[in-house]
């Protein structure tokens, strides 16, 4: 099972990378011109942003020519005219609206990391003042990107770990033993100490397989994230948004009757409800809401920041600076271990509190 | 700005893995990992209740073992002052029965001697009458000789005998 396992993931490997398999494709825009002026924010936002494909690193052969060295991933869109799939190399790197794809007789171009569609007989993109495209729409992307990837991997990692521990725990009930000794304290103290004092001892098990999920899915794609030209999963408002979705759902569907008590009929004078209300109301929202920015906010601002710190080498264009940059990555990148764990641990710990408020029953 | 627009194909492939994961993992993690770690719970709280019990029950079995030896002791103290008393008395009866015996051969004993002693007391009387007949026959055998002595003696006889 095991072994299939391996063998499945690996042949998946190799399918896509067969695609593009040296990966090394010649930068077709490139000039030679190895003296372009280094932008930082560019270089940042796009090591903090969702990609088409998993992009190493680039390097120069002795011609000048300039080499990426990336893994291929599929994209996959819905246009007018239902699905169309294909590889992310199929765009040769070209991420300013150029190159075009031709597949089913429709015409994709990339433009900063987002397909377009052109219009018929277009041939590149064009754009307004507004930064709309003019010749082109956006068709329903739901590619396997950078951070789909990365997601997907997490998953497997999370699923071979937690699926060895669990066959541990059926196989022999009794003291844990290998993995399982690992992870069962964890599993534990997050039930111990995160939600039955939050929950309640009494209804805590229904919400035990979303809370202690969401703390390892976090936690592994944080880590994730730290692994150099590793995705920045965590650090995406939509996977931020997602989960702090689930947890709003969450919240809302297993309110009882004082939960729905306080908020529309709050324990204040009538005459204040018109401004009660509204803010009760809001209240539902800003609580998730808080979530979902302060996970974003948080693993994405280390991003920045260690990314900002390596930046300064290249625009002071000094050697010097590089052990100073170098000592300050290292300092940010054993704090953004720590708020890996910690974010994670909040974002579980407030998940359970705001059920926990919401289910809790009255004195 | 893009940075703080979620894309759809993110939102689409999260909220579908996270909820196969979440349930893949209940199923595949959690339910065998917290029912593993609650079923030992049980049984180390079990245990605990089960060495209690047995504590209770040793210190119940001590008070009884010690009941019961004390019973032992007096029981054995009893046989033993029994058994002394019966010595006792073997012994008084013992001493007694042989003292009557003794007094018994002692009196039989005492009986047999004076039938000899009578026995030989009247043997001894006898042959002293014999003897002292035999003896007088001969010494008047010898003073009888002649005529005038056997005259003079029976009257010397006949004075002793005093006709009363």
């Amino acid at each position: 099972m095991k072994k299939l396992l391996r063998e499945v993931i690996f042949s998946i490997v190799v399918l896509l990378s067969c695609v593009n398999a040296k990966a090394a494709e010649k930068e077709h825009n490139n000039n030679n011109n190895n003296e372009e002026e280094f932008n930082s924010v560019e270089m940042i936002m796009h090591h903090i942003s969702d990609a088409h494909d998993f992009h190493f690193f680039d390097y120069t052969d002795e011609a000048g020519v300039k080499h990426a060295v990336s893994l291929p991933l599929p994209i996959i869109l819905f246009t007018d005219n239902g699905l169309t799939c294909f590889m992310s190399c199929a765009f040769h790197h070209n991420d300013d609206g150029t190159y075009v794809v031709s597949k089913n007789g429709e015409n994709f171009v990339k433009y900063h990391e987002k397909i377009y569609q052109l219009n018929e007989g277009a041939s590149s993109l064009e754009f307004d003042e507004h930064h709309h495209p003019l010749n082109a729409v956006k068709p329903i992307d739901i590619s396997i990107t950078k951070n789909v990837f990365s997601m997907l991997l997490s998953v497997v990692l999370l699923l071979s770990l937690f699926g060895a521990a669990g066959r541990s725990a059926r196989k022999n009930p009794g003291a844990p033993k290998g993995i399982l000794a690992f992870l069962e304290p964890i599993v534990v103290f997050i039930r111990e100490d995160i939600i039955i004092p939050n929950v309640g001892e009494k209804k805590h098990k229904k919400y035990i397989p979303y809370l202690v999920t969401v703390f390892f899915f976090i936690f592994f794609n944080n880590l994730l994230g730290l692994i150099p030209s590793g995705a920045n999963l965590t650090g995406n408002i939509a996977v931020t948004l997602v989960l702090s979705v689930f947890t709003l759902l969450i919240t809302n569907f297993s309110a009882n009757k004082d939960y729905w008590k306080h908020i529309f009929l709050p324990p204040v004078p009538k005459a204040l409800y018109p401004i009660m209300v509204p803010i009760e109301i809001i209240g539902i929202l800003t609580k998730p809401f808080a979530l979902m920015i302060r996970l974003f906010a948080n693993i994405t601002a280390g991003h920045i920041i260690i990314l900002s710190l390596i930046s300064l080498i290249f625009v002071f264009k000094s050697i010097f600076i590089a052990p100073v940059s170098v000592g300050f990555v290292l300092f940010m990148y054993t704090l953004e271990l720590l708020v890996a764990l910690l974010q994670a641990y909040i974002f579980t710990l407030l998940s359970a509190l705001f059920i926990g408020q919401a289910i809790q029953e009255h004195h | 700005m893009d940075l703080v627009t979620p894309g759809f194909g993110l939102i689409f492939w999260t909220s579908v893995v996270f909820i196969i994961l979440m349930l893949l993992l209940k199923k595949m993690a959690w339910t065998p990992i917290l029912n593993n770690v609650d079923a030992r719970n049980k049984s180390i709280e079990e245990a605990l209740v089960a060495a209690e019990n047995a504590r209770d029950e040793m210190s119940n079995l001590k008070a009884d073992n010690e009941r019961i030896l004390k019973e032992a002791r007096a029981e054995r103290d009893e046989m033993l002052k029994e058994a002394r008393d019966i010595k006792a008395n073997i012994v008084s009866d013992a001493k007694n029965s042989a003292k009557e015996e003794a007094d018994k051969i002692i009196a039989s004993a005492k009986a047999v001697i004076e039938n000899e002693k009578t026995a030989a007391i009247s043997e001894l009387k006898n042959s002293v009458g014999a003897l002292s007949v035999e003896i007088a026959e001969k010494v008047l055998k010898a003073e009888l000789k002649d005529s005038d002595k056997q005259n003079a003696y029976i009257a010397e006889m006949l004075k002793d005998v005093k006709l009363n």
